[in-house]
């Protein structure tokens, strides 16, 4: 039987006038969600917004914030939220900022907010919804804590493809290389996770896949569960942390976007993901390395001998003009140490304004992802949030971590079966 | 007969107002039936595409966000066709809405721009500012040499 479908109101201003309502129902649909408008009176509209207390003026955005109301009072039923306006819009960013808390503090529908323009398409939209719909849909697996039997994870990240082997809630295999050819570099990782645990593949009781190419690898290993990285992420990154429960904050910086997640109770709440372009990633940190001519793995050490280089001039705001601010620094004179921890400064930065204002900050602030293994970059977002971040065992794994424990739910299933 | 455009260009009631002086009342009406009616498209609910903020850009900037540049695509052609004016400020949600206020500024900007008759009201409050107000679009709509049908 097909299971039904997950119901998101669309809380949005712009979206048909952008072009892009019909890209936002594909999405939903290819996640086996779908998207409704939720049905409020005019006289909800103008009682609403103004119980609601922020005055705009923008009639769609009074309306978004009567939407809200009603589904947070549970006068109408969504089993999720998509907030969304058009990208470069001050009043609609505050209304998208202001509703996404107001729904987090007041229910448990987990919400995801975007600012999206004429070019937003479908598949952008995909891994948001697909962790939208996941959350609603999986609840039970989410809130998997221990990782039971033998099972592996895969992470086909844009950069870098890590597998996990696990044993009765205990890591025994691991594997990462960089990305080349998706199905290659998986092999690759995987034999490595199996060497290192002495197992054969046929010891493997349940596989998870997650990552850009998850589709691709899982059809290929016959994967169990093949699921976008913003839930096994968070999972694996709790799960490490030893933060299952309570609230949590997991913070991303992947080679191509940047993740930011709030978690409660293992299960996010509210994310974001997105990078305005690879100037605020990892990528840019790959490219700091190659101009300072030094090993990635070797970035972090090097910046920690600097102070935080919060001196010296440096915008990654995009990788062109950050180059240009590399190059400038160094002709001018800054030392190396300097220029990489205010590289490392500039993306947290970047990350700061970009991504963490669309999201509940709450301790623990966990960082994961290889570029956590920056060192200067953690120190950098620490003083940022004026917080202590923390950075788990296996942080660079937490992808593949989070498919292994998930994984393992489906042990009895097939069991059953 | 003078095509004229009204302002919230959803309010139905102007733009009944408008055509029963024998005026063509330039409104939503109109662009977004076109967009509905235009065979090949399966962008509900209005059928606007991303191509629609593109054309936009003849009235904003790349910079403007692009639901003011689709909203801008609908009703700039229809301002540019414009023989006359009636904008309502500050009109109540039941009498015509227009989503987003940075397009309704602009819009109005527009209008007050281009060197044709306008007539620009506040929205009435009290039942005696209501016979006011519509004596004043009647008396408009008359000297713009329309008849009432």
């Amino acid at each position: 039987m097909s299971e039904l479908p997950v119901n998101i109101a669309q809380i949005t201003c712009g979206a048909e006038y952008s072009g892009i309502q019909n890209e936002i129902a594909m999405a939903a649909e290819t996640v086996g969600g779908q998207m409704f408008y939720p049905d409020v009176a005019l006289k909800d509209v103008k009682r609403a917004y103004k119980d609601f207390g922020l005055l705009v003026k923008s009639p769609d955005l009074k309306l978004a914030i009567a939407r809200a109301h009603a589904v947070v009072e549970g006068r109408i039923e969504a089993d999720g939220i998509f907030i969304a306006s058009c990208f470069r819009c001050a009043e609609a960013a505050i209304v998208r900022t202001e509703l996404r808390r107001y729904i987090v503090e007041n229910s448990r529908i987990p919400v995801v907010s975007y600012s999206f323009n004429e070019r937003t398409g479908s598949s952008t939209l995909l891994t948001r919804l697909e962790a939208l719909t996941t959350i609603a849909r999986r609840r039970n697996l989410m809130a998997r804590r221990v990782q039971v039997g033998i099972t592996m994870g895969v992470d086909s990240g844009s950069s870098t493809t890590k597998c996990i082997i696990m044993q009765d809630n205990e890591i025994i295999g691991t594997g990462w290389r960089p990305t080349t050819e998706v199905i290659k570099s998986t092999d690759e990782v995987v034999a490595l996770a199996l060497e290192e645990s002495g197992l054969k593949l046929s010891d493997i009781e349940a596989i998870g896949t997650t990552g850009y190419g998850r589709f691709l690898i899982g059809k290929h290993m016959n994967a169990d569960l093949v699921q976008e990285e913003l839930t096994v992420n968070s999972k694996g990154a709790v799960y490490l942390a030893n933060a299952q429960k309570g609230f949590a904050t997991v913070i991303d910086i992947g080679g191509m976007d940047n993740k930011a997640i709030s978690v409660n109770d293992g299960i996010p709440s509210s994310f974001t993901m997105g990078g305005i372009c690879a100037g605020a990633s990892g990528r840019f940190l790959e490219m700091t390395a190659k101009r300072l001519d030094v090993d990635i793995t070797e970035l972090g050490a090097l910046s920690m001998k600097s102070e935080g280089g919060e001196d010296v001039p440096m915008n990654s705001y995009c990788i062109v003009f950050g180059t240009q601010s590399l190059v400038n620094a160094l002709a001018a004179g800054y030392k190396r140490e300097d220029v990489a921890a205010a590289a490392c400064h500039s993306v947290a930065q970047q990350v700061y304004e970009q991504q963490l204002q669309e999201v509940e900050i709450k301790e623990p602030v966990i960082m994961v992802g290889g570029s956590s293994l920056i060192q200067g970059l953690v120190r950098a977002m620490g003083r940022m949030l004026n917080t202590e971040v923390v950075v788990p065992h296996h942080s660079q794994y937490i992808g593949a971590t989070g498919g292994a424990l998930l994984g393992s739910g489906f042990i009895d299933k097939k069991k059953e079966e | 007969m003078a095509k004229v455009f009204i302002y919230p260009a959803t309010s139905l009631i102007l733009s009944d107002l408008v055509a029963r002086f024998g005026h063509q009342p330039l409104g939503s009406a109109i662009s977004i039936r076109e967009h509905i009616q235009t065979s090949g498209f399966d962008s509900p609910p209005i059928q606007m595409t991303s191509e629609d903020p593109q054309k936009g850009l003849k009235w904003a900037a790349v910079e403007v966000p692009s639901g003011i540049r689709g909203r801008l695509s609908l009703y700039g052609p229809l301002v540019e066709e414009a023989e006359a004016a009636i904008i309502i400020d500050e009109p109540d949600l039941a009498f015509g809405c227009m989503g987003c206020e940075r397009t309704n500024e602009l819009l109005c900007f527009m209008l007050r721009e281009k060197d044709i008759p306008r007539l620009e009201l506040n929205y009435p409050t009290s039942r005696e500012e209501g016979v006011t107000f519509v004596a004043a679009i009647k008396e408009f709509l008359v000297d713009l040499g329309g008849e009432y049908e």
